[in-house]
């Protein structure tokens, strides 16, 4: 049944922050790495060496101009991928079960072998966290990469998901943010942990931790006032140059 | 959105077929032998028709009778359960009419709920998303009712019902227009709320996560549809509403006027859908830099 859960027992997801986040796409690319050879069909890609290559992400770095009233503009990079809501609009949309949310983790699932390929979950994501394959037609999304988390043939230090494995910048934490004494949830409470679209009521697991404010421009450098021109009248040459031509 | 010709058509043409349905079904018109058999199959082959086109939108067809099972939560199920059910329950009706001039109203007036339920059902799949403000509203059941019950009246002849259905039409079109426009706003969703970064200050699009196109722009964010839209506004309130109306109104009663009066509604009909789908925003687009 495409009813969510009451409530899960752990609700894992990622905490992703955007002080940190450099914007190298790291994440997106070792996500289709992982994504494409491990759980359900393969992300495709189209057209890949031609004129229009485009295909199948579960995660993918937008770049934000952001800018103040005053000063200058900041540009935050910004990953996106599926936020495993509590609310989850696009599972309780699906007209044959494909979708749904595990109660013992909290995480959003797509059973492909049941997807008929409609749609209607990608358009009731506020987010745009699923994407059809282009080549299969059944409904891709992030998983969590439910495959290494659990995963006891893998190294320990590997038992994350993809994206959190390779930010070379540790922008991206994965944990249990139902559990208020876990790492992610002292993060999220530490730096004011962010819901995207709130106003949607998805409720999204998923926070995303605002950048920091940064140092303003007037006090970069603590020996700036010894920097100060300290005389307003040039002597010797260039003082009487100065003179001379003035009285021209 | 994207209006995508097989959602237009599915869309229109079931809506169209349920709607003479249900006015056949509920007794408004019982004919019977040939003249019956031409309602039945037009009635039937307009809704099969549109749920033929919907199943051929799916990426797995095959699998469609997987869509059967959620009706507690989904109402793309419930569409599928109560079309199905629509058809089969005026069965028995639509055939003791055309074969045994013997009409079963029992079965047609449960027949005619359930085709009216069908219409809702379509109509709620759209409303229910949240994402899309602009369906998000009672003006989209309202639309799809009206357009469904006043093109059944037109096609089964209900000359006086029909002028009025196609009044309350005009009305309803106008106020799904009119609330519409302001839907994106009242719902609250910015660039700014989409990123969490509105304290910061203004927030706009720098560089797309990718350079060429993908499923969510195609499917989503399909902005180039609304540049005739008020043109196409014009069209579909003359065509679908107007001038139907004043057709019946002005020209006596005969299979001409009828024919010319269904044309334009068919007309206005499609012109009213396709806004339906290229005018609503979905709120990915703000991530996009799009509305
Ligand atoms: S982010 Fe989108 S796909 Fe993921 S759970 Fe929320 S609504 Fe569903
Ligand atoms: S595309 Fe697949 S998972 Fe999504 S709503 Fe349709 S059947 Fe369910």
């Amino acid at each position: 049944m495409t009813s969510l859960p009451e409530k899960t027992d752990k609700k894992l997801g990622l905490v992703i922050d955007l002080d940190t986040c450099v914007g190298c796409h790291a994440c997106v690319i070792s996500c289709k790495e992982w994504n494409t050879q491990g759980y359900g069909a393969p992300l495709a890609d189209m057209d890949a060496y031609g004129a229009h290559p485009e295909g199948s992400f579960l995660n993918r770095v937008h770049s934000f101009e952001v800018t103040p009233d005053e000063g200058p503009s900041a540009v935050v990079h910004f990953p996106k991928s599926c936020l495993h809501c509590e609310d989850a609009p696009c599972v309780t949309v699906c007209p044959t079960g494909a979708s749904y949310k595990r109660a013992e983790d909290g995480i959003v699932l797509v059973n492909e072998s049941d997807c008929i390929g409609c749609g209607l979950c990608a358009w009731a994501c506020p987010y745009g966290a699923r994407e059809m394959d282009p080549s299969e037609q059944v409904m891709k999304k992030c998983t969590l990469c439910v495959d290494r988390i659990y995963n006891d043939n893998i190294p320990e230090e590997d038992r994350v998901p993809s994206c959190v494995r390779t930010c070379p910048a540790g922008a991206r934490h994965f944990g249990d943010l139902g559990d208020p004494d876990s790492d992610v949830s002292r993060l999220v409470a530490e730096r004011g942990g962010m819901d995207l679209m709130p106003e949607q009521e998805t409720k999204p697991v998923n926070k995303y931790l605002p950048p920091r404010a940064k140092d303003g421009l007037g006090e970069t450098d603590v020996l700036a006032p010894y920097l100060d021109p300290v005389t307003e009248e040039a002597d010797g040459f260039v003082g009487w140059l100065d003179r001379a031509l003035s009285r021209i | 959105m994207h209006p995508a010709p097989s959602l237009i058509i599915f869309t229109t043409l079931s809506g169209l077929g349920f709607g003479l349905l249900a006015w056949l079904g509920a007794g408004a018109l019982v004919p019977t032998g040939w003249v019956g058999f031409v309602f039945y199959a037009l009635g039937y082959g307009l809704a099969g028709a549109g749920l033929v086109t919907s199943a051929a939108h799916l990426g797995h067809p095959e699998r469609a009778l997987k869509a059967f099972t959620q009706w507690r939560t989904s109402w793309l199920s419930r569409e599928a359960v109560l079309s199905v059910g629509a058809l089969l329950l005026m069965a028995p009706h639509a055939a003791g009419s055309v074969f045994f001039a013997t009409p079963l109203p029992v079965f047609g007036w449960l027949g005619a709920v359930f085709c009216v339920a069908t219409v809702f059902a379509t109509s709620m799949i759209y409303a229910q998303i949240r994402a899309v403000p602009r369906w998000h509203h009672w003006t989209t059941p309202a639309l799809f009712l009206a357009f469904a019950l006043s093109g059944g009246a037109l096609l089964s002849g209900q000359i006086t019902a029909a002028a009025l259905l196609l009044a309350l039409l005009a009305v309803v079109m106008v106020l799904h227009w009119h609330f519409g426009d302001r839907r994106l706003a009242e719902a609250g969703s910015t660039p700014e709320t989409a990123t969490g970064l509105g304290f910061m200050g203004r927030v706009r699009l720098f560089e797309p996560p990718h350079t060429g196109a993908n499923y969510l722009l195609r499917e989503m964010v399909h902005v180039v549809g609304r540049k005739h839209a008020v043109k196409l506004r014009v069209i579909a309130l003359l065509g679908a509403a107007v001038l139907p109306a004043l057709v019946l109104a002005a020209l006596p009663a005969s299979h001409l006027a009828a024919g010319l009066a269904i044309a334009l509604h068919g007309v206005g009909l499609m012109a009213s859908r396709w806004l339906f789908f290229a005018e609503a925003e979905h709120v990915v687009g703000l991530y996009y830099g799009r509305r």
